[in-house]
């Protein structure tokens, strides 16, 4: 069990140390976005920005045109929406090679309420050209994912989160930026999951076979570049494709997918997330309980959602 | 002090640039002359005086850099880089057109010569802080210029970068400050006021230098003066005519953005001296 934040944090200090143009940044969050452990060990390469999000965007922005590699590191729902418009005209339209952790992502901050609960980060990001957007299933995946966003040229939205989740992802797993996963067979339906909620997916499937439904799980650390193949050929498999991800249904991962699907191989597609409405206090347990994305809840929701179809 | 020599050359090249401005604009169509015209001496003055930069190799490591935050006064940017030599003076005649290298407001992937794209105002100083904090992590000597509007003060950010800059002693950061005293709307103190401006950057933690912006002397005196502060960032507040150079324009908020005609081009022309019809140079 590990935060995907705190992998993030462990990442940055291989980062510190191979590599001696990463800078890390952060807005008086580095405690929580884990970037204080790269500031204790490269203090001349960390700089805290204090309580100011869009000042650091653009920082990090000159810190690229002069060969630097920056994270700037912040809660989700700062990190994107609040610096909008600096991450627009200031990283993305010039593809400076700045990266952007949004740590805190999603329900699962829990008690700090619908205020801190970054919800809509994934759809804000992917829209922006140039943009790469990941989401990482565990500790694990985002280790890897933040020495690949480093290694790639370009604006990077790494997205992590806040509780320990457990480890998913086989460890000698290679990361491709934009590379999907079939994490097992099934051919009944697929569920397409990014995020920790490929955990969740995982955890249901074995509900589901109990209930002798064979579900898939394709889980996409990335959503921009998209792995479209993976997304048509589990449409053309299976016929169902339901999307799991912790964040509105709108504009996120189920609209990637469905989108794909729409245009490509056409399919039944659910999305499940967060419904169109804010978030709310309470244990990170509680929330994906009420919110319908619990274990129990996304297989029973699942089951039903395949028998409907099937007598379609 | 610069020579008589000097000072002439730097108004010859300045003339030449106010012309080439009023030319792209009439040939665009569109674009922003009051906010490029007022920015003319304190460019010329950088760009063929002080900064140190490579036309025939825009990305040298160790050029000096210069940001131009209020990114609408693209013209006058366009009209220095040109002349310059970043790129032929000809391409002014695309501003604005499709498939120009010169969009309206300046694209650094596009623009040799251009350090940052700008046009959404209050996020150049930010930029210009990473890019001084990157000079001064590397131990280099390069030095990052910064231009903003006195409009674009209005923007928040501007005043958490210039926490910024003072927290982080950012004495290879100079920034100038065009004081034309007028944005869209009207006059910067009626829309909404910042003043009072040398105030507040002192309050900030910066060196305050107040100039006269059409003046030479000034402006190169004031840029030598920031450098020898190594501890703090410098904002040189210029004082500028809105406008500068063309009688109908001057001081007139309704040239913020919009061209001039073919009779407005002629008259302008003659305003500078020109006696004929002109080409870009």
């Amino acid at each position: 069990m590990k935060a995907t934040r705190d992998a993030y944090g462990e990442a940055l200090l291989e980062l510190g140390e191979k590599n001696k143009e990463v800078m890390v940044l952060d807005a008086d969050l580095s405690k929580s976005t884990k970037s204080a452990k790269f500031a204790e060990h490269y203090p001349s390469r960390f700089f805290n920005m204090g309580i100011s999000e869009a000042d650091m965007i653009g920082t990090a922005a000159g810190l690229a045109t002069a060969g630097k590699i920056p994270f700037a590191s912040t809660f989700a729902v700062f990190a994107v929406g609040r610096v909008y418009d600096q991450i627009r005209n200031s990283v993305a339209y010039p593809r400076l090679n700045v990266k952007i952790a949004g740590s805190h992502g999603g329900i699962t901050v829990g008690e700090d309420g619908a205020s801190h609960q970054g919800l809509e980060d994934l759809a804000l990001a992917r829209v922006l050209p140039n943009m790469v957007v990941i989401c990482p299933a565990d500790g694990g995946e985002a280790y890897r994912a933040t020495l690949e966003a480093a290694k790639w040229e370009g604006p990077v939205y790494l997205r992590l989160g806040r509780p320990k989740v457990p480890e998913v992802i086989p460890a000698d797993t290679s990361f491709k930026i934009g590379k999907g996963m079939e994490l097992n067979q099934g051919e009944d339906l697929t569920l397409v999951s990014t995020g920790f909620m490929t955990g969740i997916a995982l955890e249901a499937v074995e509900e589901l076979v109990r209930e002798g439904v064979r579900a898939r799980v394709v889980h996409l650390h990335t959503l921009k570049p998209l792995d479209e193949e993976l997304i048509i050929k589990a449409a053309k498999e299976t016929g169902l494709l339901v999307t799991l991800e912790e964040h509105s249904i709108i504009g996120g991962l189920g609209s990637a997918v469905a989108e794909v699907v729409s245009e490509n191989s056409p399919a039944v597609v659910r999305r499940l997330g967060m419904p169109d409405c804010f978030g709310e206090s309470g244990s990170p347990e509680e929330l994906l309980d009420k919110y319908g994305l619990s274990v129990e809840k996304v297989s029973k929701k699942v089951k039903q959602l395949a028998g409907e179809v099937k007598h379609a | 002090m610069l020579t008589s020599q000097e000072q002439e050359h730097l108004q010859q090249v300045a003339r030449e640039i106010r012309k080439n401005i009023m030319i792209m604009l009439n040939r665009a169509g569109s674009g922003h002359p009051g906010g490029s015209l007022s920015l003319v001496e304190i460019l010329t003055a950088l760009y063929f005086h002080v900064i140190n930069v490579d036309p025939h190799h825009p990305a040298w490591e160790k050029r000096d850099r210069l940001v131009l935050s209020k990114g609408h006064a693209a013209p006058v940017l366009y009209g220095v880089l040109a002349k310059k030599g970043f790129f032929p003076a000809e391409e002014l005649y695309n501003l604005r057109k499709l498939g120009s290298i010169l969009q309206g407001h300046p694209d650094m992937k596009l623009v040799p010569g251009v350090e940052i794209s700008t046009g959404s105002l209050g996020q150049g100083l930010s930029v210009a802080n990473g890019m001084a904090l990157a000079a001064r992590t590397d131990g280099a000597d390069w030095r990052t210029y910064a231009v903003l509007g006195d409009g674009e003060i209005q923007e928040g950010q501007i005043w958490e970068a210039a926490m910024t800059s003072a927290h982080y002693r950012l004495g290879n950061l100079t920034a100038f400050l065009d004081y034309n005293s007028m944005q869209i709307d009207g006059r910067i103190e009626e829309v909404m006021s910042p003043l009072p401006v040398a105030e507040k950057w002192k309050a900030f933690g910066w060196e305050v230098i107040e100039i006269e912006g059409h003046d030479y002397n000034a402006i190169i005196d004031a840029v030598e003066k920031s450098r020898r502060d190594t501890e703090r960032p410098t904002m040189i507040i210029a004082a500028t005519v809105k406008g500068k150079g063309i009688s109908f324009m001057e001081e007139q908020v309704d040239w913020h953005g919009k061209a001039p005609s073919a009779e407005e081009l002629e008259q302008g022309l003659k305003d500078l001296g020109y006696q004929q019809k002109e080409e870009v140079t």
